[in-house]
């Protein structure tokens, strides 16, 4: 085991830096720390200039993402051994707007999100006192997979697409979309589809399977996408076949 | 300095700020509501709650059984009459919550499925599998998209609250983006800002748990109540703090010393049965397992390990079938973080700092006793956690009470008249001093790294599991001088862009404050109750304690502790029973 590992940390401060540029710590190597470890040591002893964005350390608040060796992480999820005998490039996640050193900025996404309406639509409303809607196991396992998402927006990192056509709803805002497509207490997914058809994007998806691949909670986007332009396109054929049907 | 107004708002996108706004938003629709946090909503430490959330929803439960158990798992110490409304609103409460889509889980015939639970007499635990405040808290965020009178100023963090004459009208933010100040006026101001974890160094909380609200109601002059109890949670992962949930244990585990003994049957909390029995042995309440561990740890009963002694919580008897249906999230961190598989090995676990009962000082609907200052969740304390929070208290907690706050803040807003322009002056100097103490601050010496782990190793060596008067009046001078040291700070960074170690600053210093208040309300309650257990007061003294300690801010900086006696409605102080 060595006693140390050299971390190739992507800088970037706006008020001095025209673009990215890297800056090389050496960190103490132990087995149990994760990328995230390393780069709170040098924050805490090294340069406390350093910016990134963590909370829960356990791969669940979706934070921390980041390309590691140029692949997106969950960086708390990405152990240093992982990468012996380095050095590691930590850099902000691809396709997005760098606001500072490791930090993205991720407002487009979150508009995207409201966008695909991620909520319970509903024909009819019960009124609390007749008590829950009723959900088999085999019901919620329908949609469990696409409730898994932390929107740590690794995917997003991922996709082609994404990366030619920033308006693209992406990965985890249709997975989320056909979470709520597929509850059997929603009835929205006929909005959903026509928000999605209208935008750009979902035609654009060729199929890469990127998104699926670097996903931390095995959410597979790549498969509801699939899911989705069948779905649609059955649709649009429909419409097309029968335009007088109720829709 | 950007200026902003709003009829409510809502500091915190975790489960109780969410829940609070949501209600505002459906009682009071033609208010204005706003949600401030530092970080965006889903990133919420609510989002890591794994176990569940209790509300009686079965035959053969019934409220005051629910009411019961919460009362003496907090050894005396819950205000009853808010006990009684919690249990009564927790029901429809959850129901909401799934008729917005959470996704918990089932029975066979499509029904909402409860498991048992640490010191519940009766299966009344809801769950979405071992994930439950993270469908929780993106249910709630997802919903919350919904309703467009909902407005956020994700990742701006709050640093000053404005008050005018004791009322609070509005805070102090930064725009962690820009660095840039806003000054947001509001006729109710709502604290949803969570607990405080980090004031230890091994805690199952997230880098984001520093008290911030606590401390900021504190500095405005608001009390905060029973803050010398600190839950220790028996199972947490060595080294990372990382939770395994009560649920594990709720399911079948057991915690095994080091001869694979359940020594718990030597700690008065019943004899060991193959299947979990409620109320007894590891379903237990956290206090008593927490300290069992200490006594099994001085007897010599434990494991050593690198990072402390550890016992063993096995899980192996459930079977694959069982932890990967109920307990998956488990089987993932352990094998993710503990590099072992829970189907065939046994996990380490020792006790971990989880959770603060106490918080601001509120009644039964979230209000304090400043006009226009409200707060819910974790932050706040109602108080219905008393001396020791039974687990799958808190989540339901975010939800009754933070739809209460929410409601009683807009029906105080919907009266008012608009904040007083002047505080907006009070937003002028609190960007000065944050500029000259901190973003232009140049010179000093201490590295706020330094400070904290100070911090936390003074904490834990006289805030812990069994704690006594000397160790407690050494810890209020050592902090003394840490608080005298933050003064002399150094800081590499000087950018307005998302400067994070102006935010770590901050933190410690709404931490420090804490700190103090923990030790000197730990330090005046001479007696043991619940999670506080002094050895030199080993017993529970209800002739002098059955009362809250309320903690103001005195001029020179310092805590000054008062009393306000406990509510009892219907339950008269009684001996807590566990196993038997
Ligand atoms: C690992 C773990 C597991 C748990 N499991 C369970 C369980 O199974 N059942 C149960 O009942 N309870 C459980 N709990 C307890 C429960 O999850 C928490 O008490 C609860 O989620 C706290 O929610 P909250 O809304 O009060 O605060 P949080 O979810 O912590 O949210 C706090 C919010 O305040 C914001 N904020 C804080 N400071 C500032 C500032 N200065 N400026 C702006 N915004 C700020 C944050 O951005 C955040 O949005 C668990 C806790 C942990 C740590
Ligand atoms: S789908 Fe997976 S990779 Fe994409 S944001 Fe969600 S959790 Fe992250
Ligand atoms: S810090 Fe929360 S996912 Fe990594």
């Amino acid at each position: 085991m060595p006693p140390t590992v050299m971390l190739e940390v992507s800088r970037y401060r706006p008020e001095r830096d025209d673009k990215p540029v890297f800056q090389t710590y050496e960190v103490p190597f132990r087995d149990d720390w994760v990328v995230l470890d390393a780069l709170n040591h040098i924050k805490d002893q090294l340069d406390g200039s350093l910016s990134f964005r963590w909370s829960c350390r356990m791969g669940v608040c979706g934070s921390c993402g980041m390309m590691v060796n140029g692949r997106p992480k969950l960086t708390c999820a990405a152990f240093l051994s992982d990468y012996l005998p380095g050095p590691i490039r930590v850099e902000p996640l691809n396709y997005f707007p760098i606001m500072r050193d490791l930090i993205v900025d991720i407002t487009a996404f979150l508009e995207k999100l409201k966008k695909v309406k991620p909520w319970i639509v509903r024909d009819e409303v019960w009124p609390l006192d007749k008590g829950e809607y009723r959900q088999t196991p085999e019901q919620l396992d329908v949609y469990k997979q696409f409730s898994q998402c932390i929107n740590c927006m690794l995917c997003y990192a991922a996709c082609p697409v994404v990366g030619l056509e920033p308006g693209f709803v992406g990965p985890a805002a249709i997975a989320l979309a056909q979470r709520y497509n597929l509850d059997s207490r929603d009835d929205g997914a006929k909005q959903r589809m026509k928000i999605l058809s209208d935008h750009a994007g979902i035609w654009g998806c060729t199929f890469v399977g990127e998104c699926t691949q670097v996903c931390p909670k095995h959410v597979d986007p790549a498969g509801a996408i699939q899911q989705y332009k069948l779905a649609g396109a059955l649709d649009t054929l429909q419409s097309f076949l029968l335009p007088w049907s109720a829709r | 300095m950007d200026t902003f107004s709003c009829d409510v708002l809502v500091v915190g996108g975790g489960g109780a700020g969410l829940r609070a706004a949501i209600a505002v938003a459906e009682t009071y629709p033609n208010l204005s509501v706003t949600v401030i946090s530092k970080v965006y909503p889903m990133r919420s430490h609510t989002v890591s709650a794994e176990g569940g959330a209790a509300a009686v929803i079965k035959s053969g439960d019934s409220l005051d059984e629910h009411a019961y158990d919460t009362i003496s798992g907090g050894d005396w110490m819950c205000d009853q009459d808010a006990v009684e409304a919690f249990v009564r609103e927790a029901p429809d409460e959850m129901l909401q919550l799934e008729h917005w889509g959470c996704p918990w889980s089932r029975e066979p015939d499509g029904h909402i499925a409860v498991r048992p639970f640490g010191g519940m007499k009766n299966q009344r635990t809801w769950f979405a599998a071992d994930k439950t405040g993270f469908h929780m808290l993106h249910t709630l965020f997802q919903t919350s998209l919904k309703y467009d009178g909902i407005r956020r100023h994700d990742e701006c963090f709050v640093t000053k609250l404005l008050m005018d004459d004791g009322r609070c009208q509005g805070l102090v933010a930064i725009e962690q983006a820009t660095g840039k100040i806003q000054a947001i006026t509001a006729k109710a101001v709502i604290l949803c800002t969570g607990g405080c974890g980090k004031i230890f160094p091994f805690t199952t909380n997230a880098s984001i748990k520093n008290g911030d609200g606590m401390a900021l109601a504190y500095r405005a002059g608001a009390a905060l109540k029973d803050m010398e109890f600190v839950q220790y949670h028996p199972t947490g992962l060595p080294f990372t703090g990382i939770l395994i949930t009560e649920a594990t244990r709720a399911e079948g585990g057991w915690l095994l010393n080091k001869d694979g003994y359940r020594y718990l049957q030597d700690y008065d909390l019943g004899t060991p049965q193959p299947k979990p029995v409620l109320r007894s042995m590891e379903l237990g309440p956290r206090d008593r397992l927490s300290q069992a561990f200490m006594k099994e740890q001085e007897k010599g009963r434990t494991i050593k390990g690198p990072y402390g002694d550890y016992v063993h919580l096995d899980i192996r008897h459930l079977g694959a079938q069982v932890i990967d249906t109920k307990l998956p999230f488990v089987r993932e961190l352990c094998l993710k973080y503990a590099g072992l598989d829970p189907v065939k090995e046994m996990i380490p676990v020792r006790p971990v700092v989880h959770y603060m009962m106490g918080g601001i000082h509120t009644d039964i609907h979230g209000a304090t006793p400043m006009p226009g200052l409200y707060a819910a969740g974790e932050a706040a304390c109602v108080s219905i956690n008393g001396a020791n929070r039974l687990g799958s208290n808190s989540l339901t907690e975010l939800l009754v009470f933070g739809a209460r706050s929410g409601k009683a803040a807009a029906a105080f807003a919907s009266g008012q008249r608009a904040p007083n322009p002047s505080v907006l002056a009070q937003a002028q100097d609190e960007q000065r001093r944050l500029e000259g103490h901190f973003l232009h601050k140049t010179g000093g010496t201490e590295r706020i790294a330094t400070l904290r782990v100070a911090m936390q190793d003074i904490m834990e060596q006289s805030a812990g599991i069994y704690r006594d008067a000397s160790a407690l009046r050494q810890a209020v001078t050592k902090l003394g001088q840490l608080q005298e040291r933050f003064h002399n700070l150094a800081l590499d960074d000087h950018s307005y862009t998302f400067n994070t170690e102006l935010t770590s600053a901050l933190e410690l210093s709404y931490m420090l404050d804490l700190a103090q208040v923990i030790i000197a309300s730990a330090l005046q309650r001479q007696e043991s109750r619940g999670s506080h257990q002094r050895n030199d007061y080993p017993g529970r003294d209800d002739g002098k304690f059955l009362a809250h300690s309320v903690a103001y801010r005195a001029q020179d900086g310092s805590p000054r502790i008062e009393y306000l006696p406990v509510k009892i409605t219907r339950w008269p102080p009684g001996q807590r029973v566990y196993g038997r």
